[in-house]
């Protein structure tokens, strides 16, 4: 059995009183993807955000490599070895693709308090930055500003900062969102490398790619989880076709 | 413009300016004195306005603490020491910003300016409203600090030329430090904070401890220019506090250019001259125009805001790259 890299229990998020997200508990293992469907508003969003400390969970626990981190903050769960991609682009639009990895790669240093050397003489950092290009696809564009880049190409550096924090989980929210075929093939290319050496934890839309990449499937609705397992048999579930895949395909 | 082309052009300003006491007036090298002093203080803002996103709305508090320590220091009819008088100064002007940003460096957007204003406005009154080092009235310092090593003195703060050589050589170390820390890993830390918060802590950057040490800084240079200002004015008073001056630093960064460093130094400039040149307008027929110059100052300001989005730096910089495209182009 492969490591457990992630664990929750019972994860539960209210808004006021809406449940955004109750009574979740799923596992995400080294070398394996574990992909999360579920129509709009099933909680998917939200349940990322208490994983990657954006937001503390009403009730539940989180567990990353056994250690309890339930109520920690971002930064904190970050450098357990937790790195997240956001369904909206969130990079540093006015930087290079290469600052964008060195500050990220940067964060893996023990203090950035450090006040009179060049950041740029940071060698280490520097070699973690270009790795973390390379392995995105994007070396290429190395000196160019963010904003400049493409779509698809921004969606790409947002996985290379994540990378470059040198994570042992990913928690990627819809890397394929407005990506064109090509695109979206390329992305599944580098997701399939990713695995062989990261626990990934995906929300996904598209469905092609979900049964592509998955080694197990969560589908949750109106905040809870309807069905867990391997792809084969979630496609053969009455009820989740019913509830989603169904509905998905009107 | 690069920050290379921004550091030539620096350096000529500072070699000019030194050149100055050899043959302007008294009141002209006291201005230029005071005119790099607030150079100080508007780069010292830079690093929170410009770089770090927190827009302070109460940065004087820390250029009155420094003052007013070198007053509450200075033994009357006496000198003080300067050089225990002025770190001393610097550090009480950290301490506050120290206990202060505490505070206010987890307030976010409009909370921000609101609580740095009450702050510093909580400060302007306990020396206003009460008897601390003259209340509302201020202090002199009457006689000015010594700077004695053993027996050899090295400048004399009574004389404005040495006062004048002294806050030189200030700027040009605030300047260079400012520049080495914004190229450190902190720096850079600080200016992904001004672009993207929270995308820093999901990146695992504790986020709240960089802009606290942020403000520390920008305090205790602020504090070096409160401290200049006092010693070649030799008075210290509740103004030097007020929002009035957080205002006016806040406005020389923005019309300058914010995070460019060098910009403030313009706004800085630009808006000292401004003044000397709008209060000396003549009459005309029964309208004293000099006795209104801050209509005048206050209508540039709107104008500038409107018509400069980048600052005067940032009109200078696209004027170049305008000349440069023509100069570009085959000749017609």
């Amino acid at each position: 059995m492969p490591e457990v890299v992630l664990a929750t229990q019972g994860l539960t998020r209210h808004f006021g009183g809406l449940a955004a997200v109750s009574g979740v508990s799923l596992e995400a293992h080294m070398g394996q993807l574990h992909a999360v469907i579920g129509p709009n508003g099933a909680g998917k969003s939200t349940l990322i955000n208490m994983l990657s400390g954006d937001l503390p969970p009403t009730s539940g626990r989180v567990a990353i490599n056994g250690c309890d981190v339930t109520g920690l903050a971002a930064h904190q769960i970050s450098r357990m070895g937790v790195g997240r991609s956001y369904q909206k682009t969130n990079v540093f639009l006015a930087f290079t693709a290469f600052e964008n990895c060195r500050l990220a790669a940067q964060s893996r240093r023990k203090t950035s308090m450090q006040f009179f050397r060049p950041a740029v003489n940071l060698t280490e950092v520097n070699r973690s930055a270009e790795e973390a290009l390379a392995a995105a696809g994007l070396d290429g564009r190395a000196g160019s500003v963010a904003s400049a880049l493409s779509h698809g190409e921004q969606r790409q550096l947002e996985i290379a900062m994540t990378l470059a924090t040198r994570p042992k989980l990913l928690l990627l929210d819809e890397p394929l969102a407005g990506m064109g075929a090509e695109e979206s093939a390329s992305m599944v290319a580098l997701l399939k490398k990713l695995v062989e050496t990261h626990a990934i934890l995906l929300v996904e839309h598209d469905m092609d790619a979900v049964f592509e990449l998955a080694d197990r499937l969560t589908v949750m609705v109106d905040g809870q989880v309807l069905a867990s397992g391997a792809p084969a048999a979630i496609r053969a579930n009455a009820e989740v076709q019913e509830a989603y895949l169904g509905e998905s395909h009107e | 413009m690069t920050s290379r082309a921004n550091a030539i052009l620096l350096a000529v300003a500072v070699l000019g300016l030194a050149a100055t006491p050899f043959f302007a007036e008294k009141f002209y090298v006291q201005f230029f004195a005071k005119l790099l002093i607030m150079g100080i203080f508007a780069m010292s803002l830079d690093l929170l306005l410009g770089y770090t996103g927190l827009v302070s709305f109460g940065h004087a508090a820390f250029y009155g603490a420094s003052a007013y320590t070198l007053a509450i220091l200075t033994p009357q009819y006496q000198a003080a020491n300067f050089w225990t008088s002025f770190p001393i100064a610097i550090a009480v002007s950290a301490t506050l910003a120290l206990v202060i940003g505490f505070f206010v460096v987890r307030t976010h957007g409009i909370y921000f300016i609101m609580v740095t204003l009450a702050f510093a406005q909580m400060l302007f009154f306990l020396f206003h409203d009460t008897k601390i080092a003259g209340g509302n009235d201020g202090i002199y310092i009457d006689v000015r600090p010594v700077a004695k090593i053993g027996d050899w003195q090295p400048f004399n703060l009574d004389n404005f030329v040495h006062v004048f050589y002294l806050v030189l050589v200030f700027f040009v170390i605030v300047y260079v430090l400012l520049r080495v820390i914004l190229a450190s890993p902190f720096g850079r830390v600080l200016v992904g904070i001004k672009a993207n918060e929270a995308r820093m802590r999901s990146l695992g950057f504790p986020t709240f401890r960089y802009k606290l040490v942020a403000f520390v800084i920008a305090g205790a240079i602020a504090g070096v220019a409160g401290y200049l200002s006092s010693i070649q004015f030799g008075v210290v008073n509740p103004e030097m506090m007020g929002w009035h001056l957080s205002g006016a630093v806040m406005m020389m960064v923005i019309l300058g250019g914010m995070g460019t460093l060098t910009g403030p130094i313009i706004g800085a400039a630009v808006w000292m001259l401004l003044e000397l040149g709008l209060q000396g307008l003549p009459k005309v027929g029964s309208v004293d125009l000099g006795k209104h110059w801050q209509l005048w100052m206050g209508s540039f300001i709107v104008l500038a805001s409107l018509l400069l989005p980048n600052g005067l730096l940032g009109l200078g910089a696209s004027l170049l790259r305008r000349i440069g495209k023509q100069r570009g182009k085959p000749d017609a």
